[in-house]
């Protein structure tokens, strides 16, 4: 596998300034904070799988914004519930990645479940009921996957096969909740500005 | 016995009293009359998760996303949540306000509920998550709203228990 996920991140990087995102713990997160941290930026450094469903909230709540969740293939596979619970509700803001790696790189590089194509993640979203899935494995489709998602009016999956590497290093200079507290005060700000905007009109 | 109508819209008043706007919840019987009033109610949205631990990542996100919100779910549910309530709520420092309708305690007849009805109490003790019985259908309402603003000032988990006392009632 030659694409890696560091590049996938760095491509969208510049789309992600007015997005609300967020990623899984470890090597992801740490290859978007090493990009340059923004306040927009939730990092679930723990419970595994529940990065979907952090943004199923907020696409939920928040429908003049649009979410992105970086998530990865054993986060994925702890909580497969979530892909049906994402089609059900079908928020139309949501673009969910999943960076395939097949491995359980954080936590000492074991095969997860989908090493070798034995279980197909975009085939599991299909079924949960998902319209819009791309499986992808070189950079130029994933950027034209993340395009389409972006412009589309509806969720979108994208699975990215990506090699098993991650930083050569791990840590942030944020405290947990700090990234929490100012990770909702940037949304709470966007809610101001517009509410703003819409009274002077 | 069966679910009481009465008290189950006493709750859900309770609920919509205490300014909530947004649910999540895995459906379970002593929930099923609540949820109903619910899902018909246009001012609330009721997010239905596959397995609880979901909905700790779904109250995250309505957290920040400014909105008002609850979790409904069932005892079990709480047990099978639990890596999401202390490994993303407490260590973040996020909100939940929790009503977990307590099964398998006193008066439970069907076996299958027992076990997790005996540890549910020493499980929210272990956790340090704040927790109050609701037995009273004057006093649920109150308990709902005092439940919810502990649980945005201490930035942590809190737990109303519903019992039987409250949720059932003699065919």
């Amino acid at each position: 596998m030659s694409l890696k996920r560091a590049e996938c991140i760095a491509m969208l990087y510049p789309e992600l300034d007015d997005k609300v995102v967020v990623t899984i713990m470890g090597a992801c997160a740490q290859e978007l904070y090493d990009l340059g941290h923004k306040d927009n930026f939730f990092y679930l450094q723990h419970a595994m799988g529940l990065a979907s469903s952090v943004g199923l909230g907020l696409a939920l709540h928040l429908p003049r914004e649009r979410v992105v969740v970086l998530d990865g293939d054993g986060s994925v596979l702890m909580n497969l519930g979530t892909l049906a619970t994402l089609a059900r509700y079908q928020p139309r803001n949501l673009v969910h990645v999943i960076f395939d790696n097949g491995s359980l790189l954080s936590t000492g590089g074991f095969d997860s479940h989908t090493t070798s194509g034995v279980t197909d993640l975009a085939a599991m979203a299909r079924g949960a009921g998902i319209g819009h899935v791309a499986a992808v494995d070189s950079a130029m489709a994933f950027g034209e996957a993340a395009i389409e998602a972006f412009a589309r009016d509806d969720l979108s999956v994208i699975v990215a096969k990506v090699a098993a590497v991650g930083p050569n290093h791990y840590g942030m200079d944020l405290h947990l909740p700090e990234n929490a507290f100012r990770f909702k005060r940037w949304i709470a700000g966007r809610r101001d500005e517009r509410g703003t905007t819409s009274a002077g009109r | 016995m069966s679910v009481s109508y009465e008290n189950s819209k006493i709750v859900f008043k309770g609920i919509k009293d205490a300014g909530i706007t947004s649910l999540s919840a895995l459906p379970e019987t002593w929930l099923g009359l609540l949820l109903q009033q619910a899902e018909k109610d246009p001012d609330v949205r009721l997010v239905q998760v596959a397995k609880e631990e979901e909905a700790i990542g779904v109250a995250a996100g309505a957290y920040f996303a400014g909105e008002r919100h609850i979790l409904l779910m069932q005892n079990h549910g709480f047990l099978a949540a639990m890596n999401g309530i202390v490994s993303l709520a407490m260590l973040y420092g996020i909100p939940l306000c929790m009503l977990i309708a307590l099964r398998g305690h006193w008066g439970e007849p069907y076996p299958w509920h027992t076990r997790g009805g005996i540890v549910t109490e020493g499980v929210l003790r272990a956790l340090n998550i704040p927790f109050e019985y609701a037995r009273d259908p004057k006093e649920v309402g109150r308990q709902i709203r005092e439940a919810y603003t502990f649980s945005q000032s201490s930035l942590s988990p809190v737990a109303l228990l519903l019992t039987r006392e409250l949720m059932e009632e003699p065919l």
